[in-house]
């Protein structure tokens, strides 16, 4: 959708206007990222990193592609093809590391995507599904992200495939047949490793489905804002093309900058030493964790250490898998009508306690499975559940919320006098 | 969105009406391109032959057992190489054509080494379209010159294995190549 004022796609030249009429290809980019989409004039940085996000995904899909004319999916030769890309192919060492780092990249930007969401609100009404799709989005880069970890067949990868295809194990009755059936065997060998690959290179391109649904989704009601408060007239918007083109553009510089300072200085910092020895089916790594980014959900899934009624693994598969199927259910948990946590004082505040547990779980995922990490895991977990199912419902009945603007160019020239003042006239005196 | 435009036109105009904003959004639509294009480079180059395919470039051959009149097929950067011992009357044969009257005008002894006349070694690869041209093996059909015959189009080389009739423009490659002793050839 459109605001009403919405400028119109005229095309001037003849060719434009016979194409229009066939295929309204540019019609639509205009409409999205032109001049044609009003979007509300007071987004902040934080608005950039769903563009970011869209970048990380080609970045991955472009150097994949890449890579994967280099990359030998045999249990036998995948280490070593590595190693070629590594040494051999012309700027090998640099697309894989730009690959693998890019992968850090995604969930840096999509992480911080999120929680923008969760503090201003994002997956309110009339957003839902703009939320709800983000959420698949998560879950397919996760599984992408897995197994693309698998495929250089490296002790962390070998033993990565096998504690994840175990999760699926814990399934009472069922458990064990899916675990092989996903393994296309007892242990990770020949057949995990092709069957993974073929899904690493799928996956990208259903994140790329899901994505336009998630954008298509977005734009029927156009982007939140720092305020929560709806749209309200043209004074509230401003044309996506050159204000936000040139706000991404820039956010898109910065973001770039910091990964290529991770790319060719810090290569390995994110990666694991472990992962530079070949797979051996006989021997465990002292310490295994997998990649940073699902540190969090490891402390989740190692929290449980005690049978209640169901056993201990069950309850951490669960509650592991149930941290982000939860988020599903968040636009009926938070039914406070103040979507930013700008103008809800004490969600704010238990904003950024959230915020904290999950990087205390995200260090605990980081460590060994030992005290006191353990209890810390459990009670930052029971914190994070108690966020979701307990504090937010309840806030959303007995906080009382600050006033919100009129609208958001009030908010935007609120106290602001010389911004307010005619245009070339000196700002009145307080 | 009034008040936006408005200081955009606030902004004075330069001589020629350039703004401070046209020359920073050139500035920036040029840096940005110019990165791109950079990005393009390794992408396009890794799909160039890489240091493991370069390293076989060079490869040494034993053409002890080879008796004159015989030929050996053997590899060199995944393409096969005619080694061939000629005969006396396969030398004269080649020496005995007028140069002036061929596709791809070169003697035989601009295709061979000095003081290893009788060796000839050449790429197999036919300068047509790239198949392998037969008559190294024993049993092999030579062509109507004694040298080579190229099934696939029907091209005929001489026996310095030169283009002699059929549709192939020039002569079967001569690789470079130094014999490092009487028995031994480094080829690459």
């Amino acid at each position: 959708m459109s605001f009403p004022w919405a400028e119109e796609y005229k095309p001037k030249h003849p060719f434009m206007r016979w194409l229009d009429d066939r295929l309204p290809l540019p019609r639509m980019v205009y409409n999205a990222t032109g001049k044609g989409y009003p979007v509300p004039r007071n987004l902040n940085h934080f608005w950039n990193f769903g563009v970011l996000a869209g970048l990380a995904l080609v970045l991955q899909i472009v150097t994949g592609i890449v890579l994967a004319m280099h990359y030998n999916s045999n249990a036998d030769t995948a280490f070593a093809s590595v190693e070629h890309i590594m040494r051999d192919v012309n700027g090998g060492w640099f697309l894989r590391y730009l690959h693998a780092n890019g992968a850090s990249f995604f969930f840096v930007v999509v992480y911080v995507h999120i929680f923008r969401g969760l503090y201003y609100g994002s997956y309110k009404a009339p957003r839902e599904m703009v939320w709800m799709l983000g959420l698949v989005i998560f879950l397919l880069m996760m599984a992408t992200a897995f197994m693309g970890y698998v495929l250089p067949w490296g002790q962390m990868s070998f033993w990565a495939s096998k504690v994840i295809t175990g999760l699926f194990g814990a399934i009472p009755v069922v458990g064990e047949p899916i675990q092989n059936w996903l393994l296309g065997g007892f242990a990770p060998d020949q057949a995990t490793l092709t069957r993974f690959f073929s899904l690493h290179y799928l996956l990208p391109f259903v994140i790329a489905g899901v994505v336009i649904l998630h954008i298509w989704a977005l734009h029927i009601h156009g982007s939140g804002n720092p305020t929560g408060v709806d749209v309200k007239s043209p004074q509230d918007t401003v044309p996506f093309h050159p204000y936000y083109t040139a706000k991404d553009g820039f956010g898109v510089f910065l973001a770039l900058l910091l990964l290529a300072v991770l790319v060719f200085f810090l290569p390995n910092y994110l990666g694991h030493p472990d992962n530079y020895i070949p797979a051996n089916p006989l021997s465990t790594p002292a310490h295994i964790v997998p990649e940073w980014y699902f540190w969090p959900f490891y402390a989740i899934l190692r929290a449980f250490t005690f049978d209640f009624i169901l056993p201990a693994k069950l309850w951490g598969v669960l509650a592991m898998f149930g941290s982000i199927l939860l988020l599903f259910f968040l636009p009926w948990l938070d039914k406070s009508p103040v979507r930013s946590g700008s103008y809800r004082p004490k969600f704010r505040m238990f904003f950024w306690i959230l915020i904290l547990d999950v990087l205390v779980l995200g260090w605990c995922g980081g460590m060994p499975a030992e005290e006191p990490y353990v209890m810390i895991s459990q009670l930052a977990t029971i914190y994070y559940f108690a966020h979701f199912l307990i504090i937010l419902p309840v806030l959303s009945w007995v906080e009382k919320t600050l006033p919100l603007p009129n609208s958001i160019s009030e908010s935007v020239l609120h106290g602001e006098a010389a911004e307010a003042a005619p245009l070339g006239a000196a700002p009145a005196k307080a | 969105m009034a008040a936006v435009d408005k200081s955009e036109q606030a902004e004075p105009a330069a001589e020629g009406g350039i703004r401070r904003r046209d020359f920073l959004n050139i500035g920036a639509a040029a840096a940005g391109g110019v990165g791109a294009v950079a990005f393009l480079f390794p992408l396009i180059n890794q799909m160039n032959p890489s240091a493991d395919v370069l390293a076989l470039a060079q490869i040494d051959v034993d053409v002890g057992p080879i008796q004159a009149g015989q030929a050996i097929k053997t590899m060199w950067r995944k393409q096969p190489i005619f080694i061939r011992n000629l005969t006396p009357a396969e030398q004269a044969a080649a020496n005995a054509v007028d140069t002036g009257s061929l596709r791809d005008p070169q003697t035989l002894d601009e295709r061979t080494k000095e003081g290893h006349r009788n060796w000839l070694i050449t790429l197999g690869v036919c300068t047509h379209l790239g198949c392998v041209p037969l008559g190294a093996a024993e049993g092999e059909p030579k062509g109507e010159f004694g040298g080579y015959f190229c099934p696939c189009h029907g091209s005929h080389y001489d026996t310095a294995a030169r283009i002699r009739k059929g549709p192939a423009p020039r002569n079967l490659e001569v690789p470079e190549y130094e014999f490092i002793s009487d028995t031994s050839v480094r080829i690459g």
